[in-house]
């Protein structure tokens, strides 16, 4: 009930938050938005079944660089339809990439996809015809449902039309993301997690599974990628950087990667928190590795690990 | 019918010859029980039995089909489930959802992706049915992890048995839990095989009052050869294999 409550609560304060705020943090809510779809997917992968990925990076930076094709070079401008070649794309990449990660689990799993990121990385930093190289790709103001929204400047799009847009999908994300956690396919996946000798005995079929949260996850990191790329206008190669998977990971354990709201509160407490820390300091990145290391070691299960655990499904 | 055989299976682990030429036959409907002395031979057997280990040569047919090393889930699939010595459950999941994947996985739903788990009655019906054979049913709502030892290896044996399998190999399905409770588990075991259509049981044990209790067939090993194949009252009777199994006859317990 009462969780209930401060979920309707959020929502509302969310869906108020364009009227109530100035427009700066507002703009730094939509990449918490995208970072939170990206996590429920990359959560889907670690939290649910084990597998700790350190290049879901390539998928985000996979979602913005179709965002930015699209609209620079495909002058596709339907943010619908960049979502859905996303969401291919990452499917198509996440293919053979998954079949070979998912025969490693553990560090080794780590290290092929944190592998596999940086490939990708080479890919878009060298292949400049393709990419733009360092420079990246721009990426255009997309059309939402159709609308472009011209009369409004980028401040505008972005605090007006495109936060009630990326919350919309944020939503649509997290309620998908709720029902596959309580499928049978999220069980068995929890299985695998907890023991994936036992999982097999009692026939699931672990390594098939393990590439469908792969390529789930993917999807989700890509549709992340392109909320993400729209308000800084640019698809550039440090997206799929080593680092920002690791900012990914980091999120996750900030939020809490056991509870199923961790990913969103990860994210918005991530970008929130850089941006103060910034602002105090060009030391930034020292304080956020003493913040990784108390959490992991004082707070293992996250910010959310405060509260009461889920109730089991 | 002959569920499951094997026919002249050695296993070598480097030069060690952990079975030597192991044929045996086991019909439908037969509890069957392996004994021997440790290091005989008797989880390696039941490893080659199952699948996870692929033997040296020989083969092992399941239903007439070849089953050397075809793996769990296919195994699980062709009707033959095992359990482990050691206890194997999921530890933070609970014993309504650990018997759960297991019933989901025999019925081919553990990979819908947007089904309703909480909807599917037949599924809760089952798992309710299997945890009331097993003496679970008060712990449905608790984390595997929070039983007690002997709750775990019911739970484990459980989720086994939750395949509804024809054949069932268990390792040592009492090994950890007073003498006092191994009757009783067993007595849970025999009933659940009957009400599943589980057809037939081969564990491995070391506690011969539970082997004479209830096996139909005791297989003897030692050394990697199956040195007696009869009735409980045969091998009790035949003091030689009494010696080198138990290591005593058994007129001397």
């Amino acid at each position: 009930m009462i969780r209930a409550a401060a979920g309707v609560a959020l929502v509302a304060l969310l869906l108020a938050m364009p009227r109530l705020a100035p427009p700066y943090p507002i703009t730094l809510l939509l990449p918490a938005f995208a970072y939170g779809i990206a996590l429920l997917g990359l959560n889907l992968l670690f939290g649910t079944t084990g597998l700790l990925s350190f290049g879901h990076a390539l998928f985000v930076a996979l979602g913005a660089y179709t965002a930015a094709w699209l609209t620079t070079r495909c002058h596709v401008m339907a943010f619908e339809a960049i979502v859905a070649v996303a969401a291919l794309a990452a499917a198509v990449v996440a293919v053979p990439v998954g079949l070979l990660c998912v025969r490693y689990v553990k560090i080794y799993f780590s290290m092929l996809t944190l592998a596999f990121g940086m490939l990708f990385y080479s890919f878009l930093y060298k292949f400049y015809a393709l990419t733009g190289g360092d420079e990246g790709i721009r990426v255009l103001r997309p059309s939402l449902l159709g609308r472009g929204f011209a009369d409004l400047d980028k401040v505008g799009f972005l605090t007006g039309p495109f936060y009630y847009y990326a919350l919309a999908m944020l939503a649509l994300a997290a309620l998908v993301m709720r029902r596959i956690a309580r499928s049978p396919l999220g069980l068995s996946l929890r299985a695998i997690r907890e023991n994936a000798d036992k999982a097999a005995f009692v026939g699931v079929s672990v390594r098939r599974y393990r590439f469908y949260a792969f390529v789930i996850a993917a999807v989700f990191g890509a549709v992340g990628g392109t909320l993400l790329a729209v308000p800084t206008g640019l698809a550039d190669p440090l997206l799929a950087y080593w680092t920002h998977s690791g900012n990914l990971v980091f999120m996750l354990l900030l939020g809490g990667f056991d509870h199923f709201l961790g990913p969103l509160v990860g994210a918005a407490a991530f970008i929130f928190l850089q941006d103060f820390v910034m602002s105090l300091t060009v030391y930034w990145r020292f304080v956020f590795g003493a913040l990784l290391a108390v959490i992991v070691i004082f707070f293992p299960r996250g910010l959310l690990g405060l509260l009461p655990p889920e109730r089991a499904a | 019918m002959t569920l499951l055989e094997a026919v002249a299976v050695r296993k070598l682990y480097g030069t060690f010859c952990a079975l030597d030429g192991v044929t045996l036959e086991i019909p439908s409907g037969q509890f069957v029980s392996i004994i021997g002395p440790n290091g005989a031979g008797k989880t390696t057997l039941v490893n080659v039995l199952t699948g996870l280990t692929p033997p040296t040569s020989g083969t092992v047919r399941f239903k007439g089909r070849d089953v050397g090393g075809v793996g769990p889930v296919r195994l699980a699939r062709l009707g033959m489930a095992r359990s482990f010595q050691l206890v194997s459950v999921f530890p933070a999941l609970t014993v309504r959802e650990t018997l759960a994947v297991a019933i989901q996985a025999r019925r081919r739903r553990a990979a819908r992706l947007f089904a309703s788990l909480t909807g599917d009655r037949a599924l809760w019906d089952e798992v309710a049915m299997v945890a009331a054979l097993f003496g679970l049913t008060d712990e449905l709502g608790r984390p595997a992890r929070t039983l007690a030892q002997g709750d775990k290896k019911l739970l484990d044996v459980a989720s086994a048995f939750a395949l509804r399998p024809e054949a069932i190999l268990l390792d040592e399905p009492t090994s950890g839990v007073s003498t006092a409770d191994k009757h009783a588990i067993m007595a849970v075991l025999v009933e659940a095989a009957r009400r599943l259509g589980i057809q037939s049981i081969i564990q491995v044990e070391h506690d011969m009052d539970i082997v004479f209790g209830y096996s139909d067939r005791i297989l003897a090993l030692h050394q990697g050869r199956i040195i007696a194949d009869a009735t409980p009252a045969e091998i009790r009777a035949n003091d030689a294999i009494m010696a080198t199994v138990v290591g005593r006859p058994l007129a001397a317990r």
